[in-house]
């Protein structure tokens, strides 16, 4: 059962790496496309990758784990936080492209933010936010009762219960939750398309500041759409390789959301 | 022995959660420095009882209070820091909690809450409050490893340590023994006996015998209201007011 849930992802993976050897090096990330995109690197759509991704993330997690704390630790049950539960649920299962035009309409065109970094973070992190808020909830609740009221028993406030004894033991799960959004929010073009990633604005290579908030970028995503249907003619090595970047940067993610919860779970402390 | 001074006082308390009324309008006082046993079945509402007097109740959601709960004269209800007032109470609960903090944090943790961090202070509290509950000489050389990985008859005298750690003026304890052994609780049974005179405690109990080694007075609880309320010596006689107290107490039933 494993081994049919493994082989096709080698499968997927090792045909990539074939494909790409030829293109892939460092200088693949850190120089930019060339030629009409047809060859050269991949700089600018990478660093707009991780614009998008940070901003979006900086907005999201924040908010959703605090809303996730209220729902969990502060809301009475009644009509209302029912309706915002089903509201957080049916949120998470809206495909990308309705949080995309939903951004179009609220970030670019309503809030006068225009095509721009922001605009496409912020739908990302309105994309991203009810997942987050609905594995922090998990997490939280994780967290037995029996602690919480332990503590209470003793005159400390809801806050410091929180701050003391439920976040530090369901840091691991909401850790969890945010860094599997990274990926999400790397992987997804449709959001961003409309919002605020260009075909084609490169900035200088090496340049870690080049984009502009206000201004377009590009991203993986979006680049590897491009070059894949829109221009001629482009080496097949430099399209799996932009592939394989994408792919590669989304599992080191993820592999990182593993090592931290074994390294939390090792520190279990009940 | 027993003086007149009431501490808590309840008059008329009701409790029900959503339809279903659990507590049926009971009136009793709790005298200073006096060990009122409550025994019952349970679901007579020992627990919900104690969770009124202390008002975590509130936490319960569908729970609706009515009536009085009166602590040194001063309705729960009304109290302008609830915090304060659950500082004076310590409550110990069923089942062992140890914190997922550090031995000392544990018991360093209420004080804190309450705004207490000198090192020096916070010291002298967690070494008092551990020896208090029989689990200095055992836990003093290891005070930086985890609560919850201590045994479980350590870990109810860790949490009897830290109700203690908020000096208290009422102790309540609910059942404390479920989940210990006998030894341990014959020696939880001792410190409850040196600090009664500088408490006043109150004891819910499964067990009939141990209101009976330990309570000045005992107060039979049954389906939310109180059969019968006296002094140990009546309660455990062959003669008490009530035929079903003297039933419960030999065990013809419940």
């Amino acid at each position: 059962m494993t081994l049919c849930m493994v082989l096709p992802l080698l499968a997927i993976v090792t045909y990539l790496l074939f494909k790409a050897w030829p293109a892939l090096s460092l200088n693949f990330i850190l120089k930019n496309p060339i030629h009409g995109m047809r060859e050269g690197g991949l700089w600018s759509p990478f660093l707009g990758t991780i614009y998008l991704v940070v901003i979006s993330l900086l907005v999201s997690a924040p908010i959703g784990v605090l809303a996730a704390v209220y729902l969990n630790e502060y809301a009475k049950e009644n009509w209302f936080t029912r309706i915002i539960h089903l509201a957080v649920m049916n949120l998470a299962g809206v495909p990308s492209i309705v949080h995309a035009l939903f951004g179009l309409g609220a970030f670019v065109l309503f809030a006068h933010l225009g095509r721009s970094v922001l605009a496409a973070s912020l739908t990302l992190a309105i994309m991203t936010l009810p997942v987050i808020i609905a594995s922090t909830k998990e997490a939280l609740a994780s967290v037995p009762r029996a602690f919480r009221e332990a503590c209470w028993n003793v005159g400390a406030t809801r806050w410091q219960t929180i701050r003391n004894i439920v976040l530090p033991n369901s840091l691991s799960g909401i850790l969890t939750g945010v860094i599997l959004q990274v990926s999400r929010a790397a992987g997804e073009t449709a959001p961003v398309m409309f919002t605020g990633v260009a075909f084609f604005r490169l900035v200088q290579e090496g340049n870690l500041v080049g984009y502009s908030l206000f201004k377009p970028c590009m991203a993986l995503s979006m680049h590897l759409f491009t070059i894949s249907t829109q221009v001629p003619g482009v080496r097949p090595e430099v399209l799996y390789g932009t592939a394989v970047v994408l792919l590669s940067s989304v599992l080191l993610v993820n592999a990182l959301s593993i090592v931290l919860r074994v390294y939390f779970r090792s520190r279990k402390k009940w | 022995m027993v003086t007149a001074e009431k501490k808590i006082q309840v008059q008329d308390l009701r409790l029900r959660y959503g339809p279903k009324e659990v507590i049926h309008g009971i009136s009793f006082d709790v005298y200073r420095h006096e060990i009122l046993g409550i025994i019952g079945p349970s679901q007579s509402g020992k627990s919900s009882l104690l969770r009124c007097i202390n008002r975590t109740i509130e936490f319960t959601p569908g729970a609706k209070v009515s009536g009085a709960v009166k602590v040194d004269g001063e309705d729960v209800r009304q109290v302008k820091d609830v915090f304060e007032l659950r500082r004076k109470i310590g409550m110990v609960a069923p089942l062992p909690v140890g914190l997922p903090l550090s031995i000392y944090d544990n018991v360093a943790f209420a004080p804190r809450a309450a705004g207490a961090h000198k090192r020096s202070e916070l010291d002298g509290v967690v070494e008092k409050c551990l020896r208090q509950a029989a689990l200095w000489d055992e836990v003093k050389d290891r005070l930086d490893s985890l609560g919850t990985k201590l045994s479980g008859g350590q870990q109810q005298r860790l949490t009897i340590a830290r109700a203690l750690s908020h000096r208290p003026e009422i102790l309540c304890l609910d059942e404390f023994s479920i989940a210990i052994d006998p030894v341990t609780t014959m020696r939880i049974e001792d410190v409850l006996k040196e600090l009664r005179g500088e408490l006043t405690i109150i004891l819910v109990t499964n067990l009939v015998q141990q209101a009976r080694r330990l309570a000045n007075r005992t107060m039979f609880l049954w389906n939310g209201e109180i059969v019968e309320l006296d002094r140990n010596e009546v309660v455990f006689s062959d003669t008490p007011a009530s035929r079903k107290t003297y039933d419960y107490v030999m065990g013809i039933f419940g």
